[in-house]
């Protein structure tokens, strides 16, 4: 077992453990979006960035880095909250997340942080891009204007269907998720309709046809369960 | 057609079949061939190399290098970096515009002409520069470039 300190109380990982995991067993909350059980983590939200205190204040993200013996982790402090609540801001200004009528709204994890970090308004300018929604998909919706790039369901597709589906096109701040060529979803020649990459979308981006506001109810847990059933190699 | 495309592209690609780490010198390949990498040729790539459409999707539209559409015979690169900018870019931007009727990452109807807005060429004391092709211009003014095109413009005739 590899002992370290997360806040200030001693937590015991197992190797190969993040210092995500060894928090949430130790029943510490450290907030994150990108990262969900079953997926390879990517670090990509930032919003699980925790202080190495004998790292000489390091920031690094929870999700992606091991435990490792003798760490002494920061996982809350006002600068933290002020840093993940910058973020999340980010992610607001950049598309058009109106809660009002999300099909996700009071089941969205990016409205969850934005409640449990405290972020009551936005300080930077909204850019309100102009994204299209793409409902060629008979079973699902794909609403550009929600996404926040987690990447999940690109991993989902990949990881646990096995469709790679799912990819990025662009980059920067043109980034979209986008199907095989940048085709239609409903013309996708590798999508199996599985809907994974539904239930892994932290937000309302993906959600199901016929769902109306607030109705949307995402179930990300379903990949860990499919990939403890797989046999193991 | 397409079927031909694809035989064509399968061949440029095959030195790199299976391998997936390889799919960048694949694509390279066939934008040194074809010029520029149309849908028809990412999927043919994405076979032969064995990756997803995705992936191919991902690197195709990541590297401003690649492109899907087909380009005019000359490139016009336009530097917007910052010396060219304080020097009057946008007033060559503008000559350019005015003389081939399209803007930045666009290609003339005639298809002679692809123009793209580069940073910085790497020659700031010339600014405000361009290059078609291999060839650098600088100290450009709305006068001298609408000149230089209409140069090209003959000798295409």
């Amino acid at each position: 077992m590899i002992n370290l300190r997360i806040d200030d109380t001693p937590v015991q990982a197992r190797p190969g453990q993040t210092i995500l995991t060894a928090a949430c067993e130790a029943g510490i909350r450290i907030p994150t979006l990108c990262h969900v059980e079953a997926l390879t983590p990517v670090g990509a939200c930032r919003l699980c960035l925790v202080e190495i205190r004998n790292w000489n204040g390091r920031l690094v993200p929870a999700c992606a880095t091991p435990a490792q013996e003798g760490l002494d982790v920061v996982a809350h402090s006002d600068k933290l909250t002020a840093l993940r609540r910058t973020i999340l801001e980010l992610l607001f200004a950049e598309r058009n997340h109106i809660c009002a009528f999300c099909v996700s709204n009071g089941h969205c994890e990016l409205q969850d942080l934005a409640t449990e970090l405290g972020m009551d308004h936005v300080t930077f300018p909204y850019r309100f891009p102009s994204l299209p929604v793409d409902a060629s998909h008979p079973k699902f919706g794909l609403d550009h204007n929600r996404c926040v790039l987690c990447g999940r369901c690109v991993r989902a597709c990949s990881e646990v269907e096995g469709a790679c589906t799912w990819g990025f096109s662009g980059r920067g701040v043109e980034t979209r998720v986008e199907a095989d060529l940048g085709d239609p979803w409903g013309a996708s020649r590798t999508c199996t309709a599985c809907g994974k990459c539904v239930q892994a979308c932290p937000v309302g981006a993906l959600f199901e046809k016929g769902k109306a506001t607030a109705e949307q109810v995402k179930r990300p847990e379903i990949l860990a369960e499919v990939t403890e059933r797989r046999p193991r190699a | 057609m397409n079927a031909d495309l694809e035989t064509r592209v399968a061949e440029f690609a095959k030195a790199y079949a299976g391998q997936p780490s390889e799919l960048i010198q694949a694509l390279h390949r066939v934008q040194s061939e074809l010029g520029y990498v149309p849908p028809a040729a990412q999927a043919a790539v994405a076979r032969v190399v064995g990756v997803p459409l995705s992936q191919v999707r991902g690197v195709i539209t990541f590297y401003h290098y690649f492109r899907a559409t087909p380009v005019g015979r000359h490139t016009l690169r336009l530097c917007l970096g910052t010396a060219c900018h304080v020097r009057g870019a946008d007033q060559v931007l503008k000559a350019i515009r005015e003389e081939l009727g399209v803007g930045l990452g666009e290609t003339s109807s005639d298809g002679l002409f692809t123009v793209e807005g580069v940073r910085c060429l790497g020659a700031c004391g010339l600014a405000p520069v361009m290059m078609i092709d291999e060839e650098v211009y600088g100290k450009l003014d709305p006068k001298r470039t609408k000149r230089i095109l209409r140069g090209y413009r003959e000798k295409a005739e």
